[in-house]
């Protein structure tokens, strides 16, 4: 066991049960608040994987950004914020869903990480740390190979935008 | 450094948690923090696999690029893919909270003829 792979297991270990709180709270605040703390968990994945980029706009977004929106939205749609929601439906649809997620892993497991494991020396290297020269070279991909994707993203944001503002207004007509 | 596969585990059963909550949750909020759990599971995915894969040094504008990190960028734009989609989706809940003073999703029929 490295130092690497304990980090490696404490932010995993953050992430999912974050995740499955997410999920499974009733109260839907809280759920938020364990949104923002598997969004952390994945940051810390990031920085792991050499991608400190990610994690940086990982946390100034999902964190910062979108927990807030999402919390805006619990309080303006939930007139007693701190009510116990009927979120999850039945007992018995709920088993249903678990066996169907449960498979989904297992499929997923089974049909790609498995077989991974034998046939990845040709594709695969060891890790290399990331240096200032990273962050240029991503910017070079952005604007030179995926320029095209970088300003369709930016019209998409701009719609969402206006889309966004037009949608919640209220009708005074 | 862990092996990668212990990335696609966390990734894999990320999705799946996004998944069970996308199946069991009624409430469109709910639904939405499933949505990007889903999404953060493909993100880590790319991030994974740009870290890993073998160099591939390509000249882009006279500079030697790794085209191994696309996908940090390809991640880049699902962040942004999710942002402009958490920000519609909840304009769409709020506006279903003003006509119907509920958001469970399994009510909604507001397009239904």
């Amino acid at each position: 066991m490295t130092g690497y792979q304990i980090a490696f297991i404490a932010a995993a270990l953050i992430t999912i049960v974050s995740a499955v709180l997410v999920v499974t709270v009733r109260n839907i605040l809280r759920a938020a608040l364990f949104l923002a703390f598997a969004f952390l968990g994945v940051a810390a994945l990031y920085v792991l994987a050499n991608a400190e980029l990610l994690a940086a706009m990982q946390v100034l977004i999902y964190v910062g950004a979108i927990t807030v929106l999402i919390m805006f939205a619990i309080v303006l749609t939930q007139q007693l914020m701190g009510a116990k929601l009927t979120q999850v439906t039945r007992v018995k649809a709920a088993l249903i869903a678990l066996a169907a997620s449960g498979a989904t892993f297992a499929f997923i497991v089974k049909t790609f990480v498995i077989p991974f494991k034998s046939a990845n020396s040709a594709i695969l290297s060891s890790p290399k740390p990331s240096d200032a020269g990273v962050l240029r070279q991503i910017a070079e991909l952005l604007l030179q190979p995926y320029v095209v994707a970088f300003e369709l993203a930016s019209l998409v944001l701009l719609a969402a935008l206006v889309g966004a503002i037009v949608i919640s207004k209220e009708d005074r007509d | 450094m862990p092996p990668i596969t212990w990335y696609m585990y966390v990734s894999a059963a990320l999705f799946c948690i996004g998944l069970f909550g996308m199946m069991t949750r009624r409430n469109a909020i709910a639904l939405l923090m499933s949505i990007e759990l889903m999404l953060n599971s493909a993100n880590v995915n790319l991030a994974a696999f740009s870290s890993y894969a073998k160099e591939h040094i390509v000249s882009v504008g006279g500079r030697q690029v790794d085209m191994m990190l696309s996908g940090q960028v390809f991640a880049l734009f699902v962040i942004a893919l999710a942002a402009a989609e958490a920000a519609v989706g909840l304009a769409i809940v709020i506006n279903v909270y003003r006509s119907l003073r509920h958001i469970n999703a399994d009510e909604i029929n507001l397009m239904k003829w």
